[in-house]
């Protein structure tokens, strides 16, 4: 026998970690977005970080709507600039931890010099890249991960472009934490959110999202749940792959798992050690809680 | 409150106007610096990265300018006074976060040392040209505060009246140097640091929960707030209301945008900085601000010499424009003369206050060196008769 349960969204287990009075959120339905928002705030709750110090950024485009929903510090940077906005708030408050919750087109279109140079200074931020393969907000054109031969507004009779291979541009700059997830993998996504969250450097996590009011519609693939089907049926768990082997096709077999887990000075502890060496006593570094100047 | 002595290399010291902007930051408190290598400015950022280590600053080269501007519009939110460098072609990348930081209500300082544009144009050689692209650049209505050293030591000073005003007002402050001051070397006295005034970020006493970041409770500028406190807020350069929540309606962009302006246009004469000598009684006013400003000296006394009644008013804050002193100029001289490195730009201000009781001579140079005393004095002359 069930008991009838009042629906009272305040006691979804996620409330406290959201902005409800900014609820219902932009979404569409079957988006995949606000279920990367749930394996997010599930991880952050397992993973017992302080909130306090928690700090999201967020890009433009759909899923630069999250760190709006977030009951964070909560930052809305300008297009494809989260990357660089996160690092001023690491560089400018140590003790921080800053994720950077983005879109493909974001964080790898507008914003990909960012990516790269982040990467590559192993800057101290995780970067979960929700990745649609097109650009939602403004009507489904082009993204810079839109597969081969699949259907944008922009590319109306297919694209032609070869899209990035994340995990593996990620790898590739010094990404010192890189994984692949879809939507299905809820337990898994959250899991590797929660590691993630508990190692330092640059770590970046792709999640594969539908996008059922545009890349689906105009490909048709269906409702979104038809495309958590087609992940069910078409992805595979290969942890440890080589990044190399990770590009995606059009409605094409694709591979998920953790492929990067190692450890690297970030920019913080590698300019920390380089001035105790070469400056001695006289290097002052900047307090953890940042430099602050009051009376 | 007093600058922090870290900061502050007290002493005389002969330093080029970047070194001197560099220090005036430093002693300001700024302790964090993100920028991208770019003639005539580069110098500002190379004295402060020898120096930041320190004093618990953190210098970072960015990618590029749009990640230098990112990235202070970010550091901002942690109380850390922040600063970004640039010339003519990253000043333009860095327009869009310029934007953000005045629609955020970041305090932060942009300085530009100036060259000759438009484009690459002449990256080593002296412009004046970037001075509307200060106030007008970044896209919306928008106001913000802009300055414009004439010397080393002005650079020196003036950059901590520029972190001043940021702190005050909440805005983005640009720093209008020009290639001439930011590479001339001259006598730079530094004080001890109990002699310096600067203007702490004051935090909000309201406890989370209380506190709504763009609430402004009749103030001019809402109370700050920084990141990692438990504040757990919220913002975001869309239109936003008190709370720093996305509110994208005609009635909130009426009433945030308004504010945005009017904390500066109804606050302009307290802002407002300019100097005079001799505008009392004077026939013809000459405008001018930066390296022009000390050029003008010299052409102004050749046109003394001729027997012309010439006053001399210089900018120190450019934005926003002193338009009501003009506006009384405007009734009692007959002429203003505005001689500027560029084809005419502070000139449409001081026309379009003088509105027609006096009339305005602009003396252009196109870039790439100073203006002939002569040509001055020439057009003070003409525009005397």
């Amino acid at each position: 026998m069930t008991t009838p349960i009042e629906n009272r969204p305040e006691d979804h287990p996620i409330a406290p970690y959201l902005r409800m009075d900014r609820m219902p959120h932009i979404w569409c339905p079957t988006c995949g977005i606000g279920t990367v928002v749930k394996c997010f705030a599930s991880a952050l709750g397992e993973a017992g970080v302080d909130l306090d110090k928690t700090a999201i950024v967020s890009g433009i485009g759909c899923t630069g709507r999250v760190a709006g929903y977030m009951n964070l510090d909560a930052f809305h940077a300008t297009h494809g600039r989260a990357i660089p906005f996160a690092t001023g708030l690491k560089l400018g408050r140590p003790e921080l931890e800053v994720v950077v919750f983005s879109g493909d087109g974001d964080l790898s279109g507008i914003g990909g010099n960012h990516f790269i140079h982040a990467a590559r200074r192993n800057m101290d931020l995780l970067v979960i890249l929700v990745n649609n393969f097109i650009y939602g907000m403004t009507g489904g054109q082009n993204a810079p991960t839109t597969p081969e031969t699949a259907r944008s507004s922009t590319m109306p009779f297919g694209n032609f472009e070869r899209p990035f291979n994340l995990p593996h541009l990620a790898a590739s700059c010094g990404a010192t934490f890189v994984s692949r997830w879809t939507c299905l993998h809820i337990r898994r996504l959250t899991k590797c959110i929660r590691t993630a969250l508990g190692r330092k450097g640059f770590r970046f996590i792709e999640v594969i999202a539908p996008c059922s009011t545009l890349y689906s519609r105009l490909n048709r693939l269906g409702s979104g749940l038809d495309l958590i089907k087609f992940y069910h049926d078409n992805s595979e768990i290969r942890h440890g792959a080589d990044t190399r082997d990770l590009d995606i096709g059009f409605q094409d077999h694709f591979v998920c798992g953790n492929f990067v887990d190692e450890e690297r000075p970030t920019f913080l502890e590698q300019m920390n050690a380089h001035y105790s060496k070469t400056l001695g006593d006289r290097y002052v570094p900047m307090q953890p809680e940042g430099g602050w100047i009051h009376e | 409150m007093k600058a922090d002595p870290a900061g502050v290399l007290t002493g005389v010291h002969y330093l080029d106007g970047d070194y001197a902007c560099g220090e005036g930051a430093m002693a300001a408190g700024c302790r964090f610096v993100a920028g991208y290598p770019i003639t005539p400015s580069t110098e500002v950022v190379e004295r402060i990265s020898r120096r930041f280590p320190m004093m618990g600053g953190t210098f970072i080269q960015m990618e590029d300018e749009l990640a230098s501007m990112a990235a202070v519009a970010g550091g901002v939110w942690t109380g850390t006074k922040c600063m970004t460098v640039t010339s003519g072609p990253g000043f333009s990348l860095m327009m869009e976060n310029i934007g953000l930081a005045t629609m955020m209500e970041a305090p932060c300082v942009v300085v530009n040392v100036q060259r000759g544009g438009p484009s690459t144009g002449l990256p080593t050689m002296v412009g004046q040209a970037d001075m509307m692209q200060a106030r007008w650049g970044s896209h919306g209505d928008y106001e913000l505060i802009a300055l414009s050293p004439q010397s080393p030591q002005e650079a020196f000073d003036l950059t901590i009246d520029a972190f001043n005003l940021a702190e005050t007002w909440r805005v983005p402050v640009m720093f209008m140097m020009d290639e001439c001051v930011g590479h001339m070397t001259e006598k730079v006295v530094i004080p001890p640091a109990d002699e310096i005034e600067v203007v702490p970020r004051v935090l909000t006493d309201k406890k989370p929960g209380e506190y709504k970041p763009y609430a402004v409770n009749g103030r001019p500028v809402p109370e700050n707030v920084r990141a990692g406190d438990g504040y757990r807020f919220h913002t975001t350069g869309l239109t936003h209301d008190e709370r720093g929540y996305p509110a994208m309606t005609v009635e909130c962009q009426s009433t945030a945008v308004r504010r945005l302006i009017d904390k500066i246009r109804l606050n302009a004469d307290q802002i407002v900085r300019y100097e005079e000598e001799d505008v009392e009684g004077a026939d013809v006013v000459v405008v001018a601000y930066g390296i022009t400003a000390r050029v003008t000296r010299a052409g102004i006394d050749l046109a003394r010499a001729q027997g012309v009644k010439v006053g001399f008013m210089r900018l120190i804050v450019v934005w926003p424009f002193p338009e009501k002193r003009i506006r009384e100029l405007a009734g009692s001289v007959k002429a203003f003369v505005v001689p500027e490195i560029n084809y005419g730009q502070m000139v449409l201000e001081v026309e379009r206050c003088a509105a027609g009781r006096a009339t305005t001579t602009l003396v252009p140079h196109l870039g790439g060196g100073v203006h002939d005393p002569e040509d001055i004095c020439r057009a003070i002359v003409e525009a005397a008769k």
